[in-house]
């Protein structure tokens, strides 16, 4: 069906019965119980977790597959938060033209860059990437200040022209991005004893466009193309001497990446109709980069697999705060309660980022391929309990997709 | 003509951190062939020894003075420093003005240590994994280490004074035969300019003068065979990393008076350093220097008025551009040897 063997579509259906069910799956804690704050099941941290999944799913495209690392996706998620902003402003808060408009302009960003950064690779195109990202980011704060609103950031007014659409509400107020009348805030509530799961309109458009982008990118790694990719991230060199020329392959795989980028960017302010420069700092694009590898990269699942993890924990870790933790080790006699919370203190809240650092290099020295190696390691473990002979073959066997 | 020294002037103090920094990046690359990220980091933490310094060097006790009083006509507080008691007032008191200074001997322990730690403990294990690894766990490390500074000292940055004698600004102008305050220039800047031109001497120096440094750059030439002489070359390429990190280090503390340490000055140079590295050409330590003051000198150029009114935010991009220019142009960058990092 659909093109894909059966391995590849039961992983499609399982990301698509996953991102479907989300708010039940993410909702597993009553509200009114102490676990409440470990749900996830709200609008905007759904929708965060699907607009990045794709961003890594678009990155491990040219990454996993090419080997090529990109230290400047970022800018190419702005230039689409910043072209979907003005969309809106300047013709209708429909989401679809300002969704359509981010992907072409980060298309023709990336195939600029991607022309200039690609004559060079290893370590030099990473930092031709960077510096076109910083580049971008550096204009965007300072001199382009007309068309991005520099430090303020991008944001919808009362007195945006909006051609198809009114620039402001009857009431006054300014109008929601919208999907053919479907308002991308609208959240349906359902309330089930102490659950209550909210459906988002927004949370599913995004959904949706994260499962066509997953399956075009299962299409592109099982194509010719992507078998290409993957040689020229084995040797190069050697398929330069078979008279091919790689640098078409490798833009293609950049632009491609890069218009998913700008899908995410432009989905980021369709949710939220504002964009600003940080989005293209060259920390951001060191997130996708961290969301990819953590995931695992070259593995289909992993980057969706990654960004997921590191949305979420970022969100609940940022909460748990002193008083959290008190009530955590409570059953411990004082002394020893607040020793804990001392040691654990530095490693949540604020603190979020030295965590995620400490995770990040844990994942690079011990698990280069990511949560999926670790996963396939502890499956392995267990079927060699299960049988010596198979363990030996599984041990051989090429590491899977 | 005096705005043009003026120019070059300014971007010399940049310039300088730019060369320290590039330089230990590329001895570091040179010798163990490690893109190391988390150089920046180390400039920084070089920068957070100076504050540390300041504050360890004004701990004080409080006495009560019995002949004062405080406006709640209470006996006054007095703080004085230990420094201040051990020393006597008047010693005690510029030695605390003259921390930032002192802590060049105290960063230079405290830097060669954190460099063996991080080759031994860590960089060790990715000479055989590819570059990307070493870029990402560097990376990684440059988070951590940014994270466990702003949890010690804060999000803010920390104003770190220069010694009294420095304050103020040299009228360079008058020596040259110009008009009074046509050029006027901060002591410290020329301070660290002359700072980095020591250590930039010493750095070389050593390189070229010593037996050490022979074995090092037979080694930089080529590793397997001074090996195979029956060197230790991996103990001595330890040593570097060391170094390198103390340069970094001590380019930092010479910075603090001119920018305020901040957790993140160190990805914020760090950036720029890589660009300059390139353009200097990987694994050539003349020319990361020489591209470190280039690059600074241009940028300063390119903030000028005059210029900003013909290309508007050129000041912005400058480096970036030069970098990109030049590795379209020449691969190599400006010194790059041939056989380094061709792809």
């Amino acid at each position: 069906m659909l093109g894909l063997n059966k391995k590849d579509l039961s992983l499609l259906l399982i990301v698509a019965f996953l991102a479907l069910c989300a708010p039940f799956i993410l909702n597993p804690f009553p509200s009114d119980s102490s676990l409440a704050q470990f749900n996830a099941g709200y609008p905007d941290l759904m929708q965060r977790f699907v607009i990045f999944g794709i961003f890594a799913i678009g990155f491990n495209i040219l990454f996993g597959l090419t080997g090529y690392l990109s230290f400047g996706h970022a800018a190419f998620l702005g230039v689409g938060s910043y072209s979907a902003v003005w969309m809106f402003k300047l013709l209708s808060m429909n989401v679809v033209p300002a969704i359509v408009l981010s992907v072409i302009v980060a298309g023709l960003f990336s195939v600029v860059i991607g022309f200039v950064s690609l004559r060079r690779s290893g370590i030099y195109f990473s930092i031709l990437t960077l510096a076109f990202a910083q580049m971008s980011f550096n204009l965007a704060y300072s001199v382009l200040t007309p068309i991005t609103n520099g430090e303020t950031g991008l944001q919808l007014t009362l007195d945006d022209p909006r051609i198809l659409g009114a620039s402001r509400t009857e009431s006054g107020g300014i109008p929601v991005t919208n999907f053919f009348g479907l308002d991308m805030r609208d959240t349906y509530e359902m309330v089930v004893g102490p659950w209550a799961f909210q459906f988002n309109n927004g949370y599913y458009l995004c959904a949706i466009l994260m499962l066509i982008s997953f399956y075009l990118a299962i299409r592109i790694f099982r194509s010719p193309f992507g078998m290409m990719l993957r040689a020229i991230k084995s040797n190069n060199t050697r398929m330069t001497y078979t008279g091919l020329n790689a640098r078409p392959y490798t833009l293609a795989a950049f632009v491609i990446s890069g218009m998913y980028a700008g899908l995410a960017g432009g989905l980021l302010a369709s949710m939220d109709p504002l964009a600003g420069a940080e989005r293209m700092q060259w920390t951001a694009s060191g997130e996708v980069v961290l969301m990819t590898i953590l995931g695992g990269a070259g593995t289909l699942i992993g980057p969706v697999l990654g960004a997921g993890f590191i949305k979420y924990f970022e969100n609940i870790f940022s909460k748990i705060n002193d008083g959290v933790l008190h009530t955590w080790f409570g059953f411990m006699p004082d002394g020893l309660e607040d020793l804990v919370v001392t040691l654990v203190h530095p490693f949540v809240g604020k603190g979020w980022h030295l965590t995620l650092g400490l995770v990040f290099m844990l994942v690079v020295i011990f698990l280069p391929g990511g949560l999926v190696e670790g996963g396939q390691r502890i499956g392995r473990l267990f079927r060699r309990k299960k049988s010596g002979d198979e363990a030996k073959k599984s041990t051989q066997s090429t590491p899977a997709e | 003509m005096d705005a043009i020294i003026l120019q070059i002037l300014n971007g010399l103090d940049k310039g300088s951190a730019y060369a320290l920094i590039a330089l230990g990046l590329t001895l570091i690359f040179g010798t163990l062939g490690v893109v190391n990220f988390a150089h920046g980091a180390l400039f920084m933490i070089g920068a957070f020894c100076a504050v540390t310094l300041q504050r360890i060097l004004n701990i004080s006790f409080e006495t009560i003075d019995p002949t004062r009083t405080d406006f709640l006509g209470n006996p006054m507080k007095v703080k004085t420093t230990y420094v201040e008691t051990w020393f006597g007032p008047e010693v005690g008191a510029s030695i605390i003005d003259w921390a930032v200074p002192l802590a060049i001997l105290f960063s230079i322990p405290i830097m060669i240590g954190i460099g063996f730690i991080m080759e031994r403990g860590l960089i060790k294990h990715f000479y055989k994994r590819p570059h990307a690894d070493q870029i990402l766990v560097t990376f990684g490390l440059a988070i951590v280490l940014q994270e466990v500074i702003k949890f010690f000292y804060g999000a803010n940055p920390i104003p770190t004074g220069a010694p009294d004698v420095f304050k103020g600004s040299f009228d360079f102008g008058m020596l040259l035969g110009f008009e009074a305050n046509a050029i006027i220039y901060p002591y410290w800047r020329l301070v660290y300019f002359a700072f980095a031109a020591v250590i930039i001497g010493a750095v070389f120096s050593f390189l070229q003068f010593t037996t050490f440094g022979m074995v090092v750059r037979a080694g930089m030439a080529d590793r397997e065979t001074v090996g195979l002489l029956g060197i230790n070359i991996d103990k001595r390429f330890t040593i570097m990393f060391g170094i390198a990190a103390a340069v970094a280090g001590l380019a930092g503390v010479m910075y603090a008076p001119i920018n305020s340490p901040n957790y993140h000055m160190g990805m914020d140079f760090l950036v720029l350093s890589f660009v300059v590295v390139v353009v200097g050409g990987m694994g050539s330590l003349p020319g990361a220097v020489l591209a470190g003051f280039l690059l600074g000198i241009l940028e300063s150029f390119a903030s000028m008025n005059e210029i900003k009114s013909i290309i508007p935010g050129i000041d912005q991009i400058i480096i970036y551009l030069v970098a990109i220019i030049i590795l379209l142009t020449r691969p190599r960058g400006l010194m790059g040897r041939k056989g380094v990092m061709e792809d």
